[in-house]
């Protein structure tokens, strides 16, 4: 089990035969992703990677029955791009571009929500269920099938946290990014209450960084509607006040957003919160203990 | 990207905005001409004229004149040109003046506030207004939260004449005010619009004693993912009011900010990027700068990235920390080998690789003979970065 995607997930591709779209594709479908197709205006009718390309993600749907879409295509067009995603039906949009202008984010959120249909980022790594589907840039081979889920606003932080909840051995039931920008698709609320539901993830790693509020209302949530061990770690104590952080949704502004305020919800809310990014893997421990036994069975 | 006040009030004007007449000078010669052209146009022969700097809190740090003759002009322009102007909000080395902005002068009845700004949680362009003019609005919104009116943009309609009528009459104004400022408001927020802007504030917005509604500041920030869109005022960019690091990293695609420690690094991804400079300072350290690498890094943007970090002199260590995703940490590797060579580093350099190639990356930098320092893990390469600083010191 595992949330959003799994091996059933009907996979396509946005900008499908662009440099990027191409280098992280080759790497989906090595790692076994189900990744059905792509689309690219003009080039339908052609093969890529040996799957077949469209001109619009409507006729690809009718033809591979697609649920899932990947956006690799530049900034100015991912609201053109996403649109047209969700007005073909795909269910879960994954937009790993960074750069999109917020002011197309807030009518993209608006359209998507409209639609029913739920935006993974942008400006994100993507999401992975280990050894089943990989929708992104992560690398593949530092995951491991397992009962910790992660969500996380940046991509190396996620790698990161992978890494640990690897090395002990908990693995990972799936890895959410929801991504660094002002205005994201999803939100911490979002995917926590997936995980809630999720029979597998035994416990959550949140893993946030400065400016917004969005870790104080995931907070609050937590605190009346999630009953597994969460575990919290906020990047970016050291930063100062007005400048943005590479993303552009980490800045600290007007005395809100800032790390300290972050760790003070969390804590209030009887999270787990560790402030050393090292500490992750070793504060699950301490939250379920080490157990082995799934992983001799993999 | 922001813009400075007389910029944005050349983009307020063209949206019927009402604006003072002014003028930008660079030279006290200019600033004088800009002073006879404004009275001969106005009639009158007082002004105020202005530095113009990427920062707010100008007035109470000198920047901000009242001048009743063309002497003033010229001495003030003389005293602020090719200086640098601390307020506030800038850091202790101030920003450079290199323009001043003359302006017909405004007599002020009342002093109000309105801005515009995204709000995240809200997913919303947000106006807020308040009687609160002329001061720091942070300060009104911490220490009388009640003061400030707040109404937001629907995405699909715009903004309403109504929504600015209801601020216009919460803010006390009366008679053909209401519908000066309804219609101030409804430009305002097609001006945020078409020009992608994160943020807008006329602070303050003057009630003149005629009773006219009139913008007396103007300050936007353009939202720098739109840029690409907004050639016009991308074509403004005062690259001189940027930390000039940080200026000539976003020239490599390095997303760089100054701090005030001594320990360099240079980190893929903006969350490590932090996460790293938290870690040195948990292991008793001070981040020197904030250093994202990105996922496209090439050996000549690290080499310029070392650069960059190295022109700091108070920097005493480095501390490079990869995760390879899409980077490979050979890559990076033969970047840091190529700029030790070339740079000459004489501060201890600590480097931790993990994901991909990272086997390959430390290898190499073993073999180099360089004095680079392999740290197993991250919590390793703190402790040694921060103890190679302390023995440089």
């Amino acid at each position: 089990m595992s949330i959003l995607i799994d091996n059933n997930t009907r996979v396509l591709c946005q900008g499908f035969t662009g440099s990027q779209a191409t280098l992280h594709s080759e790497q989906a479908i090595a790692y076994g992703t189900n990744l059905i197709g792509g689309v690219t205006p003009g080039k339908g009718g052609t093969e890529h990677l040996s799957r077949p390309v469209f001109n619009t993600v409507r006729e690809a749907v009718s033809q591979t029955r697609a649920d899932a879409s990947v956006i690799y295509v530049p900034a100015p067009f991912c609201k053109d791009s996403i649109l047209e995603a969700t007005e073909a039906g795909i269910q879960l949009i994954i937009c790993i571009t960074e750069g999109i202008p917020t002011l197309d984010m807030l009518r993209i959120k608006m359209a998507v929500d409209a639609s029913g249909a739920r935006l993974i980022g942008p400006n994100c790594p993507g999401v992975i269920t280990p050894r089943e589907c990989k929708i992104g840039i992560m690398p593949g081979d530092i995951h491991l099938p397992g009962k910790v889920g992660i969500v996380s606003r940046s991509g190396t932080l996620t790698y990161e946290a992978v890494k640990q909840t690897t090395d002990f051995g908990f693995g990972q039931s799936t890895c959410v990014g929801i991504g660094g920008d002002p205005i994201a698709g999803s939100s911490f609320i979002d995917i926590l209450a997936l995980f809630e539901a999720d029979p597998c993830t035994e416990a959550i790693v949140m893993v946030g960084e400065i400016g917004g509020t969005a870790e104080e209302e995931a907070a609050a949530y937590i605190a009346s509607h999630v009953t597994k061990p969460v575990i919290s770690y906020i990047a970016g104590v050291t930063a100062p006040a007005g400048k943005r952080m590479g993303h552009a949704g980490a800045i600290v502004s007007g005395g809100s957003g800032s790390a300290e305020d972050k760790f003070a919800a969390l804590e209030a809310a009887g999270i787990t919160t560790v402030r050393s990014l090292t500490d992750i893997g070793r504060a699950i421990q301490e939250r379920i203990g080490l157990t082995n036994d799934r992983i001799a069975t993999i | 990207m922001n813009l400075h006040e007389y910029q944005a009030k050349a983009v307020f004007k063209s949206y019927g905005l009402p604006v003072s007449t002014g003028r930008v000078a660079e030279s006290p010669e200019e600033a004088i001409k800009a002073a006879e052209e404004i009275g001969e146009l106005t009639g009158e022969s007082s002004w105020v004229i202005k530095v113009q700097v990427h920062a707010g809190g100008r007035g109470k740090a000198g920047g901000v004149k009242l001048a009743s003759s063309l002497d003033e002009i010229r001495e003030f322009a003389s005293h602020w040109l090719g200086k640098r102007l601390v307020t506030i909000q800038t850091g202790e080395d101030g920003q450079p003046v290199d323009k001043v902005y003359i302006e017909s002068l405004t007599d002020i009845d009342r002093e109000l506030y309105l801005g515009a700004v995204i709000d995240r949680a809200e997913r919303r362009i947000v106006f807020m207004a308040s009687t609160e003019g002329g001061v720091e609005i942070e300060k009104v919104a911490a220490e009388t939260p009640e003061r400030i009116l707040k109404t937001s943009i629907d995405p699909v309609v715009g903004a309403q004449a109504w929504q600015g009528r209801d601020l216009a009459f919460r803010l006390g104004l009366e008679g053909g005010q209401v519908r000066e400022f309804a219609s101030l408001f409804v430009n305002l927020a097609r001006l945020f619009e078409d020009s992608d802007c994160s943020l807008v504030e006329i602070n303050p917005l003057v009630v003149t004693r005629a009773g006219k509604v009139h913008c007396l500041d103007a300050k936007m920030s353009v939202d720098d993912n739109a840029l690409f869109r907004q050639k016009a005022l991308a074509a403004e960019a005062d690259e001189s009011q940027d930390d000039p690091r940080e200026a000539e990293a976003a020239r490599h695609g390095l997303n760089y900010v100054a701090l005030s420690g001594n320990i360099g690094c240079m980190v893929n991804g903006a969350g490590l990027a932090m996460g790293t400079m938290d870690l040195v300072k948990l292991h008793g350290g001070e981040p020197a700068n904030f250093l994202d690498v990105g996922g496209g890094a090439t050996r000549e943007t690290v080499a310029e990235a070392f650069k960059i970090i190295l022109a700091d002199d108070s920097v005493r260590a480095v501390l490079i920390n990869i995760f390879g995703g899409i980077v490979s940490c050979r890559v990076i590797a033969d970047g840091i080998i190529g700029a030790v060579k070339d740079v000459g580093v004489r501060v201890p350099v600590v480097v931790r690789f993990e994901g991909n190639h990272a086997d390959q990356g430390r290898a190499a930098l073993a073999e180099s003979g360089l004095n680079i320092i392999a740290a197993a893990s991250l919590g390793e390469a703190a402790e040694k970065a921060v103890a190679g600083a302390g023995s440089a010191a």
